[in-house]
């Protein structure tokens, strides 16, 4: 299979302007279908904000994301409801539902979207938690579960539907390294047997290089590298490099922007 | 100048959270259909907005009738007048205080939950996780509860008013001794269906939409943070009493005035 | 989802308490039943004056409510008030020469008409007039004759 010819979606030009602040300026993106592609950058870099641009929550201030050639921007409620169904995005929380059980919130998608009989729901979700290894905590309650089993079980719910893709937002931030090496291999297992694209954002290095087919470094609303993990760690871009091996500064300066450091010492701060 | 422009802005941001939650109210309303399908998410509802809500009013509500058989009778008894007491407390629990109390009671218990429940699942993600399951919150969530809040405040205030009534009942004839066949007959014959009794129950159903509506709509509208859920909740009990107040003064003149 | 059934069961209970308080309010608290409870055989009385009487007034006897007032009517021959009354099936055993007043309960109350059974054998039966009846008391009128009386007692002591 020849790259870039089957690409689940497609983003062009997009650009996304939050007040006057610009979040994207016109990147083009490539998510090819059946891969790992990994978004990558610094924090506040608006990578959250690609996936609900992706999924729709938000439309941008210009330029097109085709998912499985449907222009998301330009979908009305219901249409774009109905692809929802075959995305499954992971929330950084887990996004539990939190008066309901495992079971329950793993049979949520079932339930309202599926007109299935309850038993059959029942062999749906035990599929689904046995898949996450979290089988045996079905009677739990969201608050009983420690960070990385509501991802798990946050995991088990997206793929409830059998969506043609998943959407992982930061699924190892806070994560002790353990969690993170099941999560790490739980998200490649699901893409291999399931058959399904994912987007992974994440700004751990290690972990999303490990299993990512694809990367794009995203910097100040443009896109300053792509390539494979292997492709990326060889750039001769500096940023990209720095990025990459996490040195404090570079070409990604270490201060947010500012006046002068003297003059701001000795004015008196008559501004405020 | 710098005061000027505050102003201006704090009236602009005003405004339009207002339409924001009248926009938020018709968005409700169009989701109130499908609920028919989803009976058990209304019951689910009703419990925590309602059955949750009847001991604190229970027992507001004996204790109101009771206070009124109390402070009624002191003053009636002056008059040789004590027969009304029955009259007294009826008129004035059903016309007013089952309503308004029974809505200032909910919009403490249920109202502040309410907010806080719905700004945290906005906070925690699930109302946009919901989304991203193709699932509107506006449905799935928010209409449940503003209906059940809706159908729950009437009821809530009849309890009230048929619980104080007891009260008064308790105190009047059991303990000051007025007499039992004049404390009922005198308020069957003074306390008009239509009038009062009607009137009180409109009175609840209105008190019922506003509270609920603005309990949901600060929880909809917080600022996902706990802060803001914080500032949210108190917002709900404080815009919510006020409004109970304001409103009832609006539907009484209407009701029973000649302004 | 076992408690499911808990829930269901507690909101049932809470809208049934619910209705009850309003079917309360409506029967026991308000006027409501009066229109309902049309039972009963009717008598009326004609009085002079019938100071505040209403409709849905009590009718007593003892201080028990045997009745209430159905209607009130300004009788153009006789220029009297025609009050009539529907009174408990219950309580059928009332005398021909049962004397009907209107009483005021309390100082400021409200007025109702006070039944005086007599001593006949033959007992109230629908459609029966009560001929033996007084006047509600007006306060102007109470205190007109307890001035003139005094006025009078004055003059006679001299």
């Amino acid at each position: 299979m020849t790259d870039k010819q089957d690409n689940l979606v497609e983003a062009r030009g997009l650009t996304f302007h939050f007040g006057s602040r610009v979040i994207f300026d016109g990147i083009d993106l490539d998510l090819q279908r059946g891969k790992i592609t990994a978004i990558m950058g610094p924090s506040g870099t608006g990578k959250t904000t690609l996936l609900r641009l992706i999924g729709g929550q938000i439309k941008p201030t210009a330029g097109t994301i085709h998912v499985d050639g449907q222009n998301v921007p330009g979908l009305s409620r219901r249409e774009l409801f109905e692809l929802r169904k075959r995305m499954g995005m992971l929330f950084q929380s887990g996004a539990l539902l939190t008066d309901l059980s495992v079971f329950d919130n793993v049979a949520f998608p079932l339930r309202e979207h599926t007109g299935l009989p309850e038993m059959m729901v029942r062999d749906l979700v035990l599929m689904k938690l046995e898949a996450v290894g979290l089988r045996g905590a079905q009677r739990l309650m969201p608050s009983e579960l420690s960070g990385g089993m509501a991802r798990r079980v946050a995991l088990a719910r997206a793929i409830a539907l059998d969506p043609m893709m998943i959407m992982y937002d930061e699924p190892f931030t806070g994560q002790d390294p353990i969690s993170m090496g099941v999560l790490v291999k739980l998200i490649s297992d699901l893409n291999e047997v399931l058959g399904l694209t994912s987007i992974m954002v994440s700004h751990d290095v290690a972990e999303a290089s490990q299993i990512a087919d694809y990367i794009y470094v995203l910097s100040q609303g443009i896109v300053v590298g792509q390539g494979t993990p292997d492709e990326l760690r060889d750039s001769d871009s500096e940023w990209v490099r720095q990025f990459m091996e996490g040195t404090p500064d570079g070409p990604v300066p270490f201060h947010y922007p500012a006046g002068d450091y003297a003059d701001e010492l000795l004015s008196r701060g008559d501004r405020r | 100048m710098n005061s000027l422009q505050q102003l201006g802005h704090g009236a602009l941001t005003a405004f339009q959270r207002l339409g924001r939650a009248h926009l938020f109210l018709f968005a409700i309303l169009a989701g109130l259909p499908s609920l028919l399908l989803r009976l058990r998410l209304l019951i689910q509802q009703i419990f925590s907005v309602g059955v949750l809500s009847l001991v604190i009013t229970v027992v507001a509500g004996l204790f109101v009738g009771m206070v009124l058989g109390l402070q009624g009778y002191n003053t009636l008894v002056d008059f040789g007048a004590e027969d009304s007491l029955g009259v007294m407390v009826a008129l004035s629990l059903v016309r007013e205080l089952g309503p308004v109390v029974a809505a200032l009671l909910f919009a403490g218990r249920a109202g502040s939950a309410l907010t806080a429940e719905i700004g945290l699942m906005k906070a925690t993600e699930q109302l946009s996780g919901m989304e991203m399951m193709a699932v509107d919150p506006l449905k799935r969530v928010i209409a449940p509860r503003f209906l059940a809040g809706v159908l729950s405040l009437p009821l809530l205030a009849a309890i009230f008013s048929a619980v104080g009534v007891m009260g008064g009942y308790f105190v009047g004839v059991g303990l000051l001794g007025v007499d039992e066949g004049a404390f009922w007959s005198q308020m069957q014959s003074r306390v008009d269906f239509d009038e009062d009794i009607m009137n009180g129950v409109i009175k609840s159903i209105v008190f019922g939409v506003v509270v609920t509506w603005i309990a949901v709509f600060e929880g909809y509208d917080a600022v996902p943070t706990s802060a803001g859920v914080s500032r949210a909740t108190t917002r709900t009990v404080v815009y919510a009493s006020l409004a109970v107040l304001g409103l009832d003064f609006v539907l009484t003149a209407l009701m029973f005035g000649e302004i | 989802m076992q408690n499911t059934r808990l829930v269901e069961t507690l909101v049932g209970i809470f809208v049934a308490a619910g209705f009850a308080a309003l079917f309360m309010l409506a029967m026991k608290v308000s006027n409501l039943n009066a229109f309902s409870n049309v039972e009963g055989y009717e008598v009326s009385a004609k009085f002079d004056n019938i100071g505040g009487l209403k409709e849905l007034s009590p009718v007593s006897v003892s201080g028990v409510r045997i009745g209430r007032v159905t209607s009130i009517a300004f009788d153009q021959e006789s220029y009297l008030a025609v009050v009539t009354m529907t009174i408990d099936p219950k309580y059928n055993r009332l005398p021909t020469d049962t004397s009907a007043s209107i009483f005021t309960s309390g100082l400021l109350g409200e007025q109702y008409i006070g039944f005086e059974p007599g001593g006949e054998e033959a007992f109230l039966k629908e459609g029966d007039i009560i001929s033996l009846t007084q006047s509600a008391m007006v306060m102007e009128q109470i205190i007109g004759q307890f001035l003139f009386s005094k006025a009078s007692e004055g003059s006679k002591t001299e």
